[in-house]
């Protein structure tokens, strides 16, 4: 079908109208995040980079990303491996109700957080895993594990588990045969799944809010404990770092999502 | 016969523990020959392949190799080489990655596996595609390199689940040939699955015929042609011509329509209902003898194909090589056919 011009201008108006929606609030908190003084206006009047400053000199900002890293990092190794046998295991293995346990794998997707986050907290807090890092990563890979599951079960689905008899057959022992053909395989199912584990646990709050200590703070929760104390700008450009992360960890599972495309075609 | 490389012990395979795949299989295979399981799909010749590779596990029986238990034996700890039909080569490698492969899980030297490498190569004659992906090679080619690799390591033993099944005419009977050559040279047991009658005749020095979970019959290639050892067997292998009879004495079949057919001695008792088969190659035009009625000719090149109208039935079958100055017989001509006593082949009417 080919529209007229007037057609086509309207929706080209409508694509900018809502692209602008999505992408104004965002850009707004980059631009004022360079902003010189404490008065925020746009657009700002000067340039500078006095609030990254802040937020790198300040020992609570820098606590709050140290932890976030310390607990996204161990989330995404515990939740990848996890994962990654769990969705080995419902592939390849031969059992009953395996539809059922996918459901409970990935049922933290779409439990409101809220729920999980009170659920855990009252469990966590009768074994006395609340107010501690490695009770915040449990709780993270619980949330981060059906992404990795998710991820990996994709792109199982095109491995051809004939290589797998062809390498008992040729004396490649079960482990083997998972470090050298299945993972190189299907490593960028892997790698998806860990990025959305990391960014998930980078960007989890209200579970965090629930079990972790008075002094653990994370970047969200220092960014709204921040918010409701005293709106520095600081903020912003704490939000701009998150945003950045991100953005990176978009374009390369993109990458990565490409070149196993490409690969695939060969 | 010395002993056996592979004796099966009244080994059956169940899944749902009523219907058997394989039922009470007895087999043993002699070191060094071609012995190829041919039968239609689910017969049970790929779950017994299956089971010898270690991908399956017997319900009751045992498997012995080189006279050890292994059907408790993990697959990666039998040392048998397999050849499956989607090829299965490792995408991410290369073909000499992928002859590697076996070589280097067994700890062998960089220098060893090199020196091996480029041996198999030019023995399924692909020098020089050693840097190459599987995907960049075709079908015939991937193949050779599966075939390349499941050698590479020297098994004794070696099997092959329908290799040819995805290639096309002109490379499969290429292949057959090449598989042919090696088994000769290295003298390697092959243990050889399909389901293509003209393959399993070709190739093996031993054919078990599989249906129903059982083998019908084990032998060479002109035994279950010449002699089928029941009529599941006779119509299964080549073309036959089905027709009922009752035994007139010992070496007389009455048909249907009266017509009385000489055979060899047959050993069934006077009254008996048979089954008789013939086969179209066997069966000659002559001067004299049973009248018939030409009804269709198909010419094919070497021979021509005649359907008959015989006995009162209607689809009977000949089939004439093609030779210098003979009339091809023209449809609705009369004919006479020559039937020696000899090719008519009786079965029990009650067996498959």
């Amino acid at each position: 079908m080919r529209e007229g011009p007037i057609a086509r201008l309207l929706l080209r108006l409508a694509t900018v109208l809502v692209l602008a929606f999505l992408l104004a609030p965002m850009v707004a908190v980059v631009l004022l995040s360079f902003s010189p003084t404490e008065l925020l206006a746009l657009p700002p009047r000067g340039f500078s980079l006095r609030w990254y400053g802040e937020f790198l000199e300040s020992s609570r900002w820098l606590l709050a990303m140290k932890n976030s890293f310390i607990v996204a990092g161990a989330t995404t190794m515990v939740a990848t491996v996890l994962g990654t046998m769990a969705a080995l295991g419902l592939q390849l293995g031969r059992f009953r109700g395996k539809a059922v346990l996918v459901t409970i794998l990935t049922l933290p997707m779409v439990t409101p957080y809220i729920v999980t986050a009170a659920a855990m907290f009252f469990a966590y807090s009768l074994v006395g895993l609340t107010g501690s890092l490695a009770g915040l990563v449990l709780a993270h890979t619980v949330v981060a594990v059906p992404f990795v599951v998710v991820s990996v079960l994709a792109t199982l689905q095109t491995f051809d588990t004939t290589l797998l008899r062809a390498a008992a057959s040729l004396g490649a022992s079960p482990a083997t045969a998972f470090l050298r053909v299945v993972v190189p395989n299907i490593w960028p199912g892997i790698a998806a799944g860990a990025i959305f584990a990391f960014a998930t646990s980078l960007d989890e709050f209200v579970i965090t809010l629930f079990m972790a200590g008075p002094g653990q703070f994370t970047l969200p929760r220092q960014m709204y404990a921040s918010v409701r104390e005293f709106l520095s700008p600081t903020i912003l450009a704490a939000a701009t770092m998150l945003f950045l992360c991100s953005l990176g960890f978009l374009l390369v599972s993109e990458a990565i999502r490409l070149r196993a495309e490409r690969r695939g075609r060969a | 016969m010395s002993e056996p490389i592979v004796r099966f012990r009244a080994v059956s395979k169940s899944y749902d523990g009523r219907a058997q795949v394989v039922a009470g299989l007895d087999l043993d295979i002699a070191r060094g020959e071609f012995l190829t399981l041919l039968g239609p799909s689910g017969s049970g010749k790929t779950t017994t392949l299956m089971m010898l590779a270690g991908f399956e596990d017997p319900s009751e029986g045992s498997i012995e190799l080189e006279g050890r238990r292994i059907d408790t034996v993990p697959p990666h700890k039998r040392g048998i080489g397999v050849v499956f039909q989607n090829y299965a080569l490792f995408p991410h490698m290369t073909v000499a990655q992928n002859l590697a492969f076996p070589l280097s899980v067994r700890g062998t030297s960089r220098a060893e596996i090199a020196a091996r490498t480029a041996k198999a190569l030019e023995m399924v004659r692909l020098s020089g595609f050693g840097d190459r992906r599987p995907q960049q090679l075709s079908g015939g080619q991937q193949q050779r390199v599966a075939l390349a690799r499941a050698l590479i390591f020297s098994p004794t033993l070696v099997l092959m689940d329908e290799p040819l099944g995805a290639l096309d005419k002109q490379l499969r009977e290429e292949l057959q040939l090449e598989i042919r050559r090696i088994h000769a040279t290295l003298g390697v047991t092959i243990v050889y699955v399909t389901h293509d009658q003209s393959e399993a005749l070709t190739m093996s020095d031993r054919i078990a015929v599989f249906e129903g979970g059982r083998i019908q019959q084990l032998g060479t290639a002109d035994a279950i042609y010449e002699r089928p050892a029941n009529a599941f067997v006779a119509g299964f292998i080549g073309e036959n011509n089905r027709m009922e009879a009752v035994v007139a004495d010992s070496t007389t079949l009455r048909l249907a329509d009266g017509t009385m057919l000489p055979t060899a001695p047959h050993g069934f008792s006077t009254g008996e209902h048979v089954l008789a088969c013939i086969r179209p190659e066997k069966v000659r035009l002559a001067e004299a003898g049973h009248p018939a009625t030409v009804t269709e000719v198909v010419y094919l090149g070497d021979h021509c194909r005649l359907r008959l109208s015989f006995a009162g039935l209607p689809d009977f079958f000949a089939k004439r090589a093609s030779e210098d100055g003979m009339a091809v017989p023209r449809q609705g001509e009369a004919v006479f056919l020559g039937i020696p006593d000899t090719a008519v082949m009786v079965f029990r009417a009650s067996s498959p």
